[in-house]
């Protein structure tokens, strides 16, 4: 067995609001393989999505271990974890958060340039543009596009840089049943065909039955399905 | 790629851009127009007094070499300067102020256009009367008077005699008795102009006036056009050092609150860099650099509309205020603007980094 990429154990978030402290995690233990497409199911207000902010450092944890990808998220400071945001975990919301004064081709320049990414496009990344149907609409702006464009857009920059982990809350949250699919689709081809791990936030069945591995949040605790 | 962002964020808000950059370039304007009409008034009154055609001044004693003198220096001392070694000819001038920035001068028409080359008229002539003025162009523009007209100055009606070509001495002249005895000032002068035989013998003669006219200011001509410049008058440095910081707080104020605004409005797009990967000086570089380049566009409009501002003086009020272009001052005046820009920006620009990506993309 190789080392996971993700390692989580007894995982604690606690946020402080007001006078009240939300658990918003209360013990999570995880592993994630590489190369694994891992759904998150869970009722809303479970904690998933505080999951992904932890592993994508957007917030930090209270208590507990996490590994990613060799690194110690307890141990990153706080342009330790930004760094961690440029070449190891990406996002894609449900909310396709495209930059809306920017192409989708600069859209997806930008996250290369944060990244400080050199060069032109690789050849894997165009054929990625082409699997995802959008290599001809690069110089369109997101509003030109529908929610199923945006949605492969924001896929796209999330990858562009070859991060370690992609992390999708809800990708499918506000698409339709055509363009949901398609999506799932083209993530688990992008799986199959570039080896790219997973994580998956959903709330719909159907969607999580795209995965490798389905697990449960509930109360701020993952449980098996 | 960032200047992508940057440029697109600008045209994004077109107006308030315009706005911004049209307010910034408003503090390049005043530097740029307080600066042109002190360097107009100087290089005017330079080739004014060059254009009388002496080569050494003599001035009363206890003044200094600009600024209006009482006329205190006894007539006779204009042909007792006439008949010294090397003098070709000297004439003494009489100089009464008007209030603001305007002269009136008494001359002796005949000395001083054998002295200066002669004048050239748009209109009329010399004067013949006592009643008589000439003015030059310029003054006839601001008061649109014309040969024949009648002008009102110290309190009297007086004929315009002729309209001349500017650039001498003066720009209304009247009869030297005439003015001497209306100001109560007969038998005095306020400014003797020599002019030599040889120019070369400046230096010699001023030395040998020297001797006898110990307590009078003399100056060569090159001595006294040097001393039109902004640094012989410690008020007006003081003056543009007061624009220039004026300048410095426009530009602050402005970027102050388009940044402002602009960063509450773009919360979510800050969070989606910051969820990119973008730390906090990649998001404080994009608003510097959106900052740099409005004041860039700013000076742009500022420069241009010191065109503007030379055009309405010239236009309405030649004879007061003449402005001077002054290419020097364009980058001072707008790497000043720039330097009230940069101070704008910083508290939002830093606002802005600090700001937590997940308050924007979390909660919707
Ligand atoms: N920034 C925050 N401050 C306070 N409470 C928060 C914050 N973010 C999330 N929570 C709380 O933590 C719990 C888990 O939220 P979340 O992870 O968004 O759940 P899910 O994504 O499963 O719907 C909720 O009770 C939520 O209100
Ligand atoms: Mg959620």
């Amino acid at each position: 067995m190789t080392e996971p990429i993700i390692g989580i154990r007894e995982l604690r978030k606690t946020f402080r609001s007001g006078d009240v402290d939300v658990h918003a995690l209360r013990g999570v233990d995880l592993a994630v393989e590489r190369g694994e497409f891992l759904a998150i199911a869970g009722p809303s207000g479970s904690g998933k999505s505080t999951l992904f902010h932890i592993l994508g450092g957007l917030t930090p944890p209270t208590s507990g271990t996490v590994l990613i990808d060799g690194q110690d998220l307890m141990k990153l400071s706080d342009s330790g974890r930004t760094n961690l945001r440029k070449k190891t975990v990406s996002f894609v919301f449900q909310k396709y958060n495209l930059l809306p004064t920017l192409t989708v081709g600069d859209n997806i320049e930008i996250a290369r340039d944060i990244a400080h990414a050199k060069g032109p496009i690789d050849a894997q990344f165009r054929d990625v543009l082409e699997i995802l149907g959008i290599h001809r609409k690069l110089d369109r702006k997101p509003r030109q596009l529908s929610g199923g464009e945006q949605q492969r857009v924001a896929i796209a920059r999330a990858i562009v840089n070859h991060p370690a982990i992609l992390l999708a809350d809800e990708p499918t949250g506000n698409l339709d049943t055509e363009n949901s699919s398609l999506v799932l689709d083209l993530m688990r081809s992008l799986n199959e065909r570039i080896g790219q791990t997973i994580l998956m936030i959903t709330h719909n069945p159907e969607a999580a039955a795209f995965a490798h591995r389905i697990v449960q949040m509930r109360d701020g605790q993952l449980h098996a399905v | 790629m960032v200047y992508k962002l940057v440029w697109e964020n600008l045209k994004h808000r077109p107006v308030r851009t315009l706005l911004s950059s049209l307010a910034i370039g408003l503090g390049v304007t005043m530097m740029l127009t307080l600066v042109g009409v002190s360097e107009g008034m100087f290089r005017d009154q330079e080739e004014r007094t060059r254009g009388v055609g002496a080569h050494i001044i003599i001035r009363p004693s206890g003044s200094s070499a600009i600024g209006i003198t009482p006329p205190n220096i006894n007539e006779r001392l204009v042909g007792w300067a006439a008949e010294q070694p090397h003098v070709q000819q000297a004439t003494g001038v009489v100089i009464y102020p008007l209030g603001g920035v305007s002269t009136v001068h008494g001359v002796d028409f005949q000395e001083l256009s054998r002295m200066s080359d002669g004048f050239t008229f748009f209109e009329g002539g010399p004067f013949r009367q006592t009643q008589e003025a000439i003015i030059d162009e310029y003054y006839a523009k601001e008061k649109k008077l014309h040969a024949g007209a009648m002008v009102k100055i110290l309190n009297r009606d007086w004929r315009v005699a002729g309209v001349f070509r500017g650039g001498k001495l003066a720009r209304v002249m009247l009869p030297k008795p005439i003015l001497q005895d209306v100001t109560a000032t007969t038998g005095k002068v306020s400014v003797i102009y020599v002019k030599l035989d040889d120019p070369s013998r400046t230096a010699e003669v001023i030395a040998h006036f020297k001797q006898t006219l110990v307590d009078y200011p003399i100056y060569s001509m090159d001595e006294l056009a040097s001393q039109f410049s902004v640094n012989s008058l410690p008020e007006l440095k003081v003056f543009i050092r007061v624009v220039m910081t004026l300048s410095v707080l426009f530009g602050f104020l402005v970027v102050f609150l388009a940044m402002y605004t602009a960063i509450l409005e773009r919360t979510r797009e800050i969070g989606i860099l910051k969820a990119l990967g973008a730390g906090q000086a990649y998001v404080l570089g994009i608003l510097v650099r959106e900052t740099v380049l409005m004041a860039v566009i700013g000076s742009f409009f500022g420069i241009g509309m010191s065109y503007g501002t030379k055009w309405l003086l010239g236009t309405f009020i030649p004879a007061s205020f003449p402005q001077a272009i002054v290419y020097e001052w364009w980058p001072i005046a707008s790497g000043i603007t720039l330097f009230g820009a940069l101070l704008g920006v910083l508290y939002p620009a830093i606002k802005a980094a600090r700001q937590d990506a997940l308050e924007s993309l979390s909660y919707d």
